[in-house]
């Protein structure tokens, strides 16, 4: 079976690059290749998010399949919020039979912050077990049941994980948890705190870690200075120090976009002199144009 | 124990509303605990309905009455007389004690007086939290003690979340997050290494899951 992209780039020791886009609030699936389209050339993937936040949007699944379709390769989000493991499984074969060769496990945004907080939550199985899933229906070619698949789905298995959530000390026993799982990569929360992430990497590598899964670093340039301390103050799991929320005041608010870039390509600087971090994840949030730029501007263009 | 909180007195009063004598029935064990169904609630009750609907021109004849439990037929039927005389009751039990006055009650109206919320304990005085779901198959040996299915927002077997920040959770920053709880209690015992290992899928059949569950024990049949 042939590799996908993502992990031909990994798998071959190059430094990869993945973004994200958000499905549409609607039936519009022009959007997704727009957005995609910006991303064409410059990612070795696009993460294609399930319902972020909450929010109800074209599926992950139907979206990355336009993007098969652009001749581009999608990482296929999956909440384990929505669906309890029947449909999981049966959206895991689905998402393989329509080209689909990457996929992130995550348990997803709790749906209070969403757009329809009065919804009922899933919540049959967590991420770890469904990295277990999908790790056994590829490798054993068997669903949960243990019933014989008669054509394995061969994913690429990615997980999140938040170096800046707390227990600090837990986090990389989280990681190797993930990893003794059967996890390919891990695309972590955006990076800003580097003091708190070199940590965290440092932990991993004495775990033998970052041996057994490519970690790929979360990065989101930051638009504003307002951005920046409403991300600080109100999203669980960020980190921003204080000095860069500073740089972002200082700077004139017609500039202030530019120097969240400029803040982004010494981050991504930054993180490619970290001993064994394979790549990074851009998360540009609504601004999926300005991702060449950076992947250009970083000198990780053109890519493998 | 189960902890329920009353509903709001204007929901009450819109569901009496056209009858003409109704009895409150409270519930001396689980509720009135929590002060939502015992004595002195179902006393304050009445005298709220008496006076509210009299200052809106209603009469309304308005019974008390508190049994022991009225989810067991031997304590309901000490209200039967009282009921007999009435054409709706006020129970002030949890949803358990409802549905067995209702089904052996069935010539009157049954108004539910009380929201049934969950099954926890007094952490102190005045506050009361969720401890358990009633999943059918306890597991909490495998977590310290702290139960995650009932207390992390996400049920995680292997959490905590991204979500989890300065040991509250992200969801209510009043709620501890239970799987900080659960690595706090680790680290203090040496099994944070016990931690590491992977808990296999729930079988969710013990649960509601697997539809009304029943309890039945020969060894207690007369």
């Amino acid at each position: 079976m042939s590799r996908g992209k993502l992990e031909k780039t990994l798998g071959e020791g190059k430094f990869a690059v993945t973004a994200e886009i958000g499905p549409p609030r609607g039936a519009n699936a022009e959007v997704i290749r727009q957005k995609a389209g910006l991303l064409k050339g410059c990612v070795d993937a696009v993460n294609v998010t399930d319902n972020q936040t909450a929010i109800v949007r074209m599926s992950s699944i139907s979206a990355c399949a336009h993007v098969v379709q652009m001749g581009m390769e999608p990482v296929m989000q999956m909440v384990t919020r929505d669906r309890n493991r029947i449909a999981l499984q049966s959206d895991i074969m689905g998402a393989y039979s329509l080209g689909i060769r990457n996929m992130l496990c995550l348990s997803g945004d709790h749906q209070t912050f969403g757009s329809q907080p009065g919804a009922m939550n899933v919540f049959d199985i967590d991420s770890v077990h469904l990295i277990h899933t999908v790790k056994t229906m590829r490798d054993e070619g068997k669903d949960m049941s243990g019933y014989e698949l008669n054509v394995a789905p061969r994913m690429f298995i990615g997980a999140a994980e938040n170096p800046f959530a707390d227990p600090f000390e837990y986090r990389v026993i989280r990681l190797a948890k993930k990893v003794a799982a059967g996890v390919d990569f891990i695309q972590t929360q955006c990076v800003y705190d580097m003091v708190r992430f070199k940590e965290w990497m440092k932990q991993a590598r004495e775990r033998g870690l970052t041996e057994k899964v490519y970690i790929l670093a979360g990065v989101t340039p930051l638009k504003s200075a307002r951005m920046a301390k409403y991300m600080a103050s109100k999203v669980a799991g960020i980190m921003i120090p204080e000095q860069m929320i500073r740089r972002m005041e200082g700077a004139a608010k017609e500039t202030a976009a530019a120097e969240g870039i400029k803040i982004c390509l010494e981050t991504i600087q930054e993180l490619r002199e970290i001993p064994g971090l394979a790549g990074i994840h851009i998360m540009a949030i609504e601004w999926e144009e300005k991702v060449a730029e950076i992947v250009k501007d970083a000198g990780l263009y053109p890519r493998p | 124990m189960i902890v329920g909180e009353q509903k709001p007195l204007e929901e009450i009063k819109a569901k009496v509303d056209g009858y003409s004598k109704i009895l409150i029935l409270g519930c001396g064990t689980c509720v009135k605990t929590c002060f939502a169904g015992g004595e002195d609630e179902v006393a304050m009750l009445a005298l709220a309905l008496r006076l509210s609907l009299k200052m809106e021109g209603k009469s309304i004849r308005v019974e008390e009455q508190t049994v022991e439990r009225q989810c067991e037929d031997e304590f309901i039927k000490e209200a039967a007389a009282n009921i007999a005389d009435v054409k709706a009751v006020v129970s002030l039990a949890c949803g358990a004690g409802v549905q067995m006055v209702a089904s052996r009650f069935p010539q009157v109206s049954l108004l539910p007086g009380v929201n049934t919320t969950f099954i926890g304990i007094l952490e102190k005085a005045g506050l009361f939290t969720e401890k358990c779901l009633g999943c059918g198959n306890c597991v909490v040996d495998l977590f310290g003690g702290i139960c995650p299915i009932s207390r992390c927002a996400k049920k995680l077997f292997h959490g905590p979340c991204g979500g989890s920040s300065k040991g509250k959770c992200e969801v209510n920053a009043d709620t501890d997050c239970a799987w900080q709880l659960i690595v706090d209690h680790a680290a203090a015992t040496g099994q944070l290494d016990k931690l590491a290992e992977y808990v296999p899928p729930k079988d969710w059949r013990s649960s509601q899951a697997g539809g009304p569950r029943k309890v039945h024990r020969e060894d207690h049949e007369i």
